[in-house]
């Protein structure tokens, strides 16, 4: 057993995940057998392989940025457009703080 | 006109002969592309103002006798994870379900100054994670040529869409595998670029090292035409390379003798007997050309499939934490308090699939395994990238197959995620690296199912690979396949 049930509950705590137990179950017995599958990775010495974060073709075509200029943003009102809850321009969520 | 049969230069000689209006073709290609969809619900939503806005458009530069744009009047279809200011974007997923984009990504205001005509938004797997199209909250989509069975994912409604003929060309995804494999299953032609060749601005993040968009086509050309309208730098996606784009449509010839190609021994083991003698007629036609083909090896390939897994869903947890109840139009109604509202939205709105990917990335992610598994896989990811690296110093091309079998059934793998992840083993490669693979036809078995060769070059190789898949194409052409 790569992850216990207790480890399934704790993950899906830090990733903000409702499961119920029957997805518990099931994800604690995928992740086992895709994390068993995983473990072929320490078969291949990368001793001294640096870490490829990203494909990267040499500075000077993708590394640019583009010029500092301001161009005009999205807009208060088109960025609440999809919002479930919008209020007096902003995004309400549940309360946070206690008074 | 036969619009299952149109190509773009098709629809450019029709238009400037006055043989039709693009407006005409507009209303005639959205009215077959909703009545075929009752067969594979390849597509999610249509969008009528837009490509008929488009349409009149380019009716009114050939009327001014103004010249027209690439793909003046062509009806193009594109994967609901690439978001269109107006239309909705649903990805796929339950979460997005009304979810309605207050802007168009770079590659779709290409396609529509080029004069392409957005008939609709296509179905997928859910923020595009999956193989076969089963994994979209609005149903699965059916392969056209054999309806029990899977179109591939996770672009499944753009391929169907191109091999039904509603659309003449598409817009796909593809992280590891999810333009070429549903191509190859579904018999046209499609591309995954160069990282970065195509700007991601409004592409909806999955895997941001890996995430590709890519046409369909039912034609190398076709293809070849789009991406040269969609590819080059776009100041709204800082990974998008500022290399010079080449005229690759204009480009292929069909001479691609001495040209030198590899055939990586590791991607000939697994192919049901079907596949694999289609592959090797395709590589006895690339000999005809006047090919040189020799063995080559990759011997990191094996590990492949686990660093894919690793990485892509390591980015997937990140760039999935957005759907949190506040922003994107779907909140859970028990949502008391914030961490409720988190967790309950995104329990209730994400799929299984979603879920799955969620949990694994996080946990590789999580202290204690970061090493062990994200470290480690990014490592190997190097060491596949320099398998490449080194075969491209010896041949021109790599050819192999896109898939170890043909479409598979609907059911057949749901249920089995590492069966499921398997099936990506030969495009995954390329995707890691980061170079141009795509799918041609090269045939079909004996029941009739699509099979795919896959071409893939080095980093903005793509007229190189334009060109094989083209020469190929004309050779299978002959044959009457």
């Amino acid at each position: 057993m790569k992850i216990t049930e207790k480890e399934v509950r704790y993950v899906a705590g830090l990733a903000n995940l409702a499961l119920t137990d029957a997805e518990v179950a099931k994800f604690q017995s995928d992740l086992n057998g895709i994390l068993e599958h995983m473990d072929r990775l320490n078969e291949i010495d990368t001793t001294g392989v640096e870490p490829m974060a990203q494909v990267l073709f040499g500075a000077g075509e993708t590394a640019t940025l583009r010029d500092d200029v301001v161009v005009p943003p999205l807009g208060n009102d088109a960025a609440l457009a999809n919002a479930p809850q919008p209020g007096a321009g902003y995004f309400k969520v549940p309360q946070v703080i206690e008074r | 006109m036969h619009i299952p049969s149109l190509t773009i230069d098709a629809v450019r000689d029709g238009l400037l002969a006055r043989r039709f209006s693009a407006a005409e073709l507009a209303a005639e290609a959205l009215g077959f592309a909703e009545a075929e969809n009752a067969k594979t619900n390849a597509y999610l939503h249509f969008s009528p103002d837009r490509a008929l806005a488009t349409a009149r458009r380019v009716d009114e530069q050939i009327a001014r006798g103004e010249e027209i744009g690439p793909l003046a009047g062509v009806p193009v279809a594109v994967k609901d994870v690439v978001v269109t200011k107006g239309v909705r974007t649903t990805c796929g997923s339950k979460l997005l379900a009304n979810y309605v984009p207050p802007y168009d990504a770079t590659a779709v205001v290409r396609i529509e100054q080029a004069g392409g005509m957005v008939i609709g938004k296509t179905n997928c797997d859910e923020f595009a994670m999956g193989s076969s199209n089963e994994n979209s909250a609005f149903g699965p989509v059916r392969n056209p040529v054999a309806p029990d069975r899977v179109p591939g994912g996770s672009s499944g409604g753009s391929a169907v869409a191109v091999a039904q003929g509603t659309a003449v060309v598409a817009l796909g995804s593809d992280t590891g595998g999810s333009v070429r494999q549903p191509a190859s299953f579904c018999g046209v032609v499609g591309v995954t670029p160069t990282y970065g060749r195509v700007s991601r601005y409004g592409l909806t993040a999955f895997a941001s090292s890996l995430d590709h968009i890519g046409p369909f086509g039912r034609s190398v050309k076709d293809v070849a035409t789009v991406l040269g309208v969609i590819a080059g730098r776009d100041p709204c996606d800082a990974t998008s390379a500022e290399a010079p784009v080449p005229h690759y449509a204009a480009l292929l010839d069909g001479n691609v003798k001495g040209l030198k190609l590899g055939l990586p021994r590791e991607y000939l083991n697994g192919l049901t007997s079907e596949t694999g003698a289609l592959i090797h007629r395709g590589v006895e036609s690339f000999r005809r050309l006047g090919c040189e083909v020799r063995e080559i090896s990759l011997p990191a390939t094996d590990y492949a499939i686990a660093c894919y897994y690793i990485i892509a869903t390591a980015e997937a947890s990140s760039n999935l934490a957005r759907y949190d109840g506040v922003r994107y139009t779907l909140r859970s109604r028990h949502a008391e308090t914030l961490a409720d509202m988190y967790r309950n939205t995104r329990g209730e709105g994400f799929g299984a699939e979603c879920k799955r990917r969620i949990m694994l990335g996080t946990y590789v992610l999580s202290a204690g395994y970061y090493d062990a598994y994200y470290l480690k896989a990014q490592r190997v990811r190097a060491l596949i990238a320099r398998d490449f690296a080194k075969a491209f110093q010896e041949v021109d091309a790599i050819v192999a197959p896109v898939s170890p079998f043909p479409a598979f059934r609907l059911g057949e793998k749901i249920d089995d995620p590492i069966a499921m992840y398997l099936s990506d083993i030969y495009t995954i490669t390329g995707s890691l690296a980061g170079i141009p693979c795509m799918s041609v036809p090269c045939g079909a078995t004996a029941e009739g199912l699509p099979v795919g060769m896959q071409i893939l070059t080095g980093h903005f190789a793509e007229t190189t690979m334009f060109r094989l898949a083209d020469a190929f194409e004309r050779t299978q052409r002959e044959k009457g396949d």
